[in-house]
């Protein structure tokens, strides 16, 4: 079990190792929500919240259910099943306890439950053999680096609707040609401190 | 036990567990919903406009269920649908209370100094990030009627550089609101008061310089004003419409006639 700490966790997730920018992970929401900064911002909201809980619950499965057992293959199919209906029991203690929250994430909180984002945080956890402490801080700082994408992309594109764009790219291709110039840039955070 | 067996029981197990939590979360968590507000989802339009002041209809229809919006708010469904809540609610109907669209700037093309022509550009936010549009006030209407394009019911139209709303047409939706770069659009009572139609926040001498009509701050229609609802704001004349009684004192005291 290794925790790298949490300054190290915390640059890896937002920069060095973007979920989004740098792993490819979550790229449907990235491109599906993120016309607007607003609704960007609830949606990575959304995100974080479920991360930090998924992990929370798939840690402890994985290390004292699978793992002792020799079930180390299951882990995708148990930790799907665990997210979703994780995500299914958020949204009925929000709704009941904490309305102006649920308000709030409103669509974006089901939707989570096929963002692969979230799957991906668990598992990585896993591969790297962190600590619980250090995989809640890991699941943490991925769901910031995914806010970061994503608020940083819907930017971009509120600047791309006013600009004359070739009749040919216009709507998605434009997009797509976007989102990898914003990769591209994130590129230059690899190899920062040794991360 | 064979590995198989087991890998079963704990997957099945695992989903055993989770399906029973979200059974009983799903009864004991059960948020009761008021029957009458699917009632009065159904008799609103339903557009989602925010009119009234809500996110959206059914947002509206819970505020109206728990007491805290007033029936008469829905301009787009008119007093029919003002009746129609009121009968669900089991209250007095009310009159509706109309809303329509003002825009807060006198600055047509004889008013307004005009710095620097734009030749195909064709949208306020366009004009806004390219150097803040060709008007010397920073705080006027751009004349390109991001407004006028943005409304449902063609009720805004540039004329002379400056965006007119018919508030015969306006259905009071306030979707122009949000597409103004400037904030100039806002929703106000109809028959309307007085409104101030300026929103430049300048010294008196600056004003003069890029507009005639604009607000000076010199505060002749607080001084006129005998019920106190006209303040200066920020070098703005600001009328409160709570206090306001329409007498029209302040628009005939102003002498940029910048109250309107």
């Amino acid at each position: 079990m290794v925790n790298p700490g949490f300054f190290p966790l915390l640059i890896g997730g937002l920069l060095v190792n973007n979920y989004v920018l740098s792993q490819f992970l979550g790229i449907c929401p990235f491109l599906g929500v993120s016309k607007k900064v607003g609704p960007a911002v609830g949606m990575s909201a959304a995100v974080i919240f479920v991360m930090l809980m998924a992990t929370a619950a798939t840690w402890p499965i994985f290390h004292f259910l699978l793992a002792p057992n020799d079930l180390n293959y299951l882990r995708t199919i148990v930790f799907i099943l665990v997210i979703a209906a994780l995500v299914q029991l958020v949204e009925l203690v929000l709704k009941r306890f904490v309305k102006p929250l649920y308000n709030a994430l409103g669509i974006y909180l089901p939707l989570i439950t096929t963002n692969c984002a979230v799957l991906g945080v668990t598992i990585l956890n896993i591969d790297s053999n962190y600590t619980f402490i250090a995989a809640l801080i890991n699941a943490f700082a991925s769901g910031a680096g995914f806010l970061l994408a994503m608020v940083l992309f819907a930017g971009v594109r509120e600047r791309l609707e006013l600009v004359p764009v070739p009749e040919s790219l216009k709507g998605l291709p434009i997009t797509l040609v976007a989102a990898s110039l914003v990769s591209v840039s994130f590129l230059g955070f690899q190899g920062l401190f040794g991360l | 036990m064979s590995p198989i067996l087991l890998a079963v029981l704990i997957v099945g197990g695992v989903g055993l567990v989770l399906g029973l939590v979200l059974a009983v979360a799903s009864v004991v968590l059960s948020v009761p919903t008021d029957p009458r507000v699917e009632k009065l989802c159904d008799v609103l339009p339903g557009a989602n406009c925010g009119g009234c002041g809500h996110s959206g209809c059914e947002a509206y229809a819970a505020a109206l269920v728990a007491g805290t919006a007033d029936p008469g708010m829905c301009s787009p469904g008119g007093q029919e649908v003002a009746d129609a809540i009121a009968r669900i609610l089991g209250k007095e109907s009310v009159a509706l209370k109309k809303k329509v669209a003002a825009v807060r700037c006198a600055g047509c093309e004889e008013n307004a100094v005009t710095l620097a022509n734009y030749e195909n550009v064709d949208s306020c936010k366009k004009a806004t990030l390219l150097y803040g549009g060709g008007k010397a006030c920073l705080y006027g209407c751009l004349g390109l009627g991001d407004c006028a394009a943005a409304c449902p019911y063609g009720a805004i139209n540039v004329q002379n550089g400056l965006a007119r709303v018919d508030t015969t047409r306006c259905a009071g939706c306030g979707v122009c609101v949000e597409t103004c770069p400037r904030r100039l659009l806002s929703l106000v009572p109809d028959p309307q008061m007085p409104l101030v139609v300026c929103r430049n926040t300048d010294k008196g001498a600056q004003v003069r310089k890029v507009c005639k009509s604009g607000c000076i701050g010199c505060g002749k229609c607080t001084k006129v004003c005998p019920h106190e609802a006209v303040l200066l704001h920020d070098n703005v004349a600001v009328i409160n419409p709570e206090v306001c009684q329409n007498c029209g004192a302040c628009a005939a005291a102003c002498p940029v006639g910048c109250i309107q």
